[in-house]
């Protein structure tokens, strides 16, 4: 392999890392932080993406962004208010929503499961055209990309560690606590699910925007590609203050994206990536609890039954 | 400043599992008073603080809290009137979070998008000192690496930080070892008198039941059966309160049952 096509390689996995690593941020706010695991995660994400996409088709760039934002919000809301106020259980809840938002991601899309944006003027055109010229000018993906991590990353370590921030913490790491305190779980859930969701809005509009186009399948998935993605980063910064572990978090989606396409390099088909990112998810899962299970099994193992105690015939 | 009238609470009802927890229970406490309550395991000590800490609504009855109706006040409202600690250590406190940022969250000044201060550490820190365990140098650790006892400790410390107009003890030191359980009982009578807070402790041990507070309470079978305090308060012995236990429930003390030092 040359030195060229390493660094591309490196490039796309690092645009596309980048791009998908706000939807592994969303997760480090709902699933790390919040413990709810929110399944309405791939719904949320082609939400974003439909919504931005249908606002630059209309002629408003800019003003995809906030509105694939708004859209995730309203759809966190939706997650949040089926399990804080209607008694459905959390993950069900993600998973309703999920399936809801699929009728009105292709209605979003004027009744077709695909919007081309060949055309049209995106956030990543225009900044295209506002670096051309200067030494940045073929990285307009990744100045767009990198800005926009940069921005949600400094977001969440600032957040976090408000009064608000540590109350979501505290739902999140142990609710019999908050339960009995002056915290309204109620309202700290909405709250980080809305802002999480907001965020994979973000990343499902910048991912359209930067492929030229979105499919209704643009984000099936990509829950696992984000837990996995999270729990990679996890194991490189999963001590530490939250900023360190937002960044950690950003360097494992990118780590993510680098395996998965040095193994498309070999030939792998691009179909597997779904199942790439299941098996690492049960890696990263599984791998801790059976180091843990490990020690015993082995004693176990080792393990002679005694015919007789001592002084015994 | 804290009245129960006539509070009731059926658990299950209508089913075979029906249990009366609480029925038709008044009670009545002044400012500054510090109350112990003693009786068997179910005689409804727990569900009394339920009720008045919010965890559930009482089925009858009105609760006033410092003049202001609470019956149906929400319990992250009473929260903020109401300190409370638990049997378990761990219920109080968030151990994946700093010391530091647990006693922000009890501490509760400033707006929702506030940050710790370094005002606030310094307050945290003098708060702390006072418990006399070096946490004051720990604040940065998470709270997961404490001991249960430092854990309730600093729980004690975070429900009063913010001085409640009532504070709930459920045998907050029954999970504690003897001496750790000295200490703790210690820690709450100064920081209860320091700050002539009204208290309700439980508690299974008689003996602490007599020495601490101003009055004491025994029930069973969801009634106040003994209310005590003052003079009279004053020369009773263990053996007295197991007399009037007998006289109260009109049976003879079964000792299984009642697991009373």
């Amino acid at each position: 392999m040359s030195i060229s096509t390493i660094l591309s390689l490196t490039q796309t996995a690092l645009e596309l890392g980048l791009l998908c690593s706000l939807t592994v941020l969303a997760l480090f706010l709902s699933y790390s932080m919040l413990n709810v695991c929110d399944l309405s995660t791939d719904g949320c994400f082609t939400l974003g993406a439909a919504v931005g996409a249908m606002v630059a088709v209309a002629g408003h760039p800019w003003l995809s962004i906030p509105a694939a934002m708004a859209a995730g919000v309203v759809s966190g809301f939706i997650t949040a208010l089926l399990q804080t106020r209607m008694g459905v259980e959390s993950l069900l809840a993600g998973i309703i929503v999920n399936t809801g938002l699929y009728s009105i991601n292709i209605a979003v899309m004027g009744n077709s499961s695909l919007v081309n944006m060949n055309k049209t003027e995106t956030v990543f055109t225009m900044v295209k055209d506002a670096l051309s010229g200067t030494f940045l000018s073929g990285q307009y993906k990744l100045v767009v990309a990198l800005i926009a991590v940069a921005l949600v990353v400094a977001f969440l370590s600032v957040f976090l560690r408000t009064r608000l921030g540590l109350a979501i913490r505290a739902t999140g790491n142990n609710p019999d606590m908050v339960r009995s305190s002056s915290i309204n779980p109620v309202f700290t859930t909405t709250v980080g699910l809305c802002v999480a969701n907001a965020f994979t809005g973000l990343s499902g509009c910048l991912l359209a925007q930067s492929q030229k186009s979105v499919n209704i399948d643009i984000g099936s998935g990509m829950v696992t590609i984000a837990l996995a993605s999270l729990l990679i980063g996890g194991t490189f910064m999963g001590k530490g203050g939250v900023t360190l572990r937002a960044i950690g978090v950003v360097l494992g989606s990118f780590i993510f994206r680098l395996v998965y396409t040095i193994a498309l390099r070999f030939n792998m088909p691009a179909s597997m990536l779904k199942l790439v990112s299941s098996v690492i998810v049960i890696i990263a899962i599984a791998g801790p609890y059976f180091k843990t299970q490990w020690p015993m099994l082995k004693r176990r193992l080792e393990h002679r039954p005694q015919k007789a105690g001592r002084g015994e015939k | 400043m804290l009245t129960l009238s006539h509070i009731s609470k059926t658990f299950n009802p209508g089913t075979v599992n029906e249990k009366t927890a609480i029925e038709d229970l008044s009670l009545h406490l002044d400012k500054g008073e510090f109350v112990t309550i003693i009786g068997a395991n179910g005689a409804g000590k727990s569900t009394l603080f339920n009720a008045i800490a919010g965890s559930f609504y009482a089925d009858t009855g009105s609760i006033v809290l410092d003049g202001e109706d609470i019956t149906f006040l929400p319990e992250y409202k009473r929260a903020r009137e109401i300190g409370r600690l638990f049997q378990d250590p761990m219920r109080g406190s968030a151990p994946g979070m700093t010391i530091e940022e647990n006693m922000a969250l009890a501490a509760g000044s400033g707006g929702w998008l506030s940050h710790i201060t370094k005002e606030d550490k310094a307050r945290f820190r003098d708060r702390l000192a006072l418990l006399n365990m070096g946490l004051e140098d720990r604040m940065r650790q998470p709270v997961g690496l404490l001991s249960g006892g430092q854990r309730q400790a600093l729980t004690l410390m975070m429900a009063t930080m913010v001085e409640p107009k009532l504070l709930l003890l459920d045998e907050h030191t029954a999970a504690l070892d003897p001496a750790t359980a000295d200490k703790v009982l210690e820690l709450t009578e100064k920081i209860v008198r320091e700050g002539n807070l009204t208290c309700l402790m439980i508690t299974h041990n008689m003996s602490s039941a007599l020495a601490l507070g101003t009055r004491t309470l025994m029930m069973d079978a969801g009634h106040i059966i003994y209310d005590v305090g003052g003079p009279e308060r004053e020369g009773l012995t263990v053996d007295d309160l197991l007399e009037r236990f007998k006289a109260g429930v009109g049976k003879a003390l079964d000792n299984d049952r009642m697991l009373l030092s």
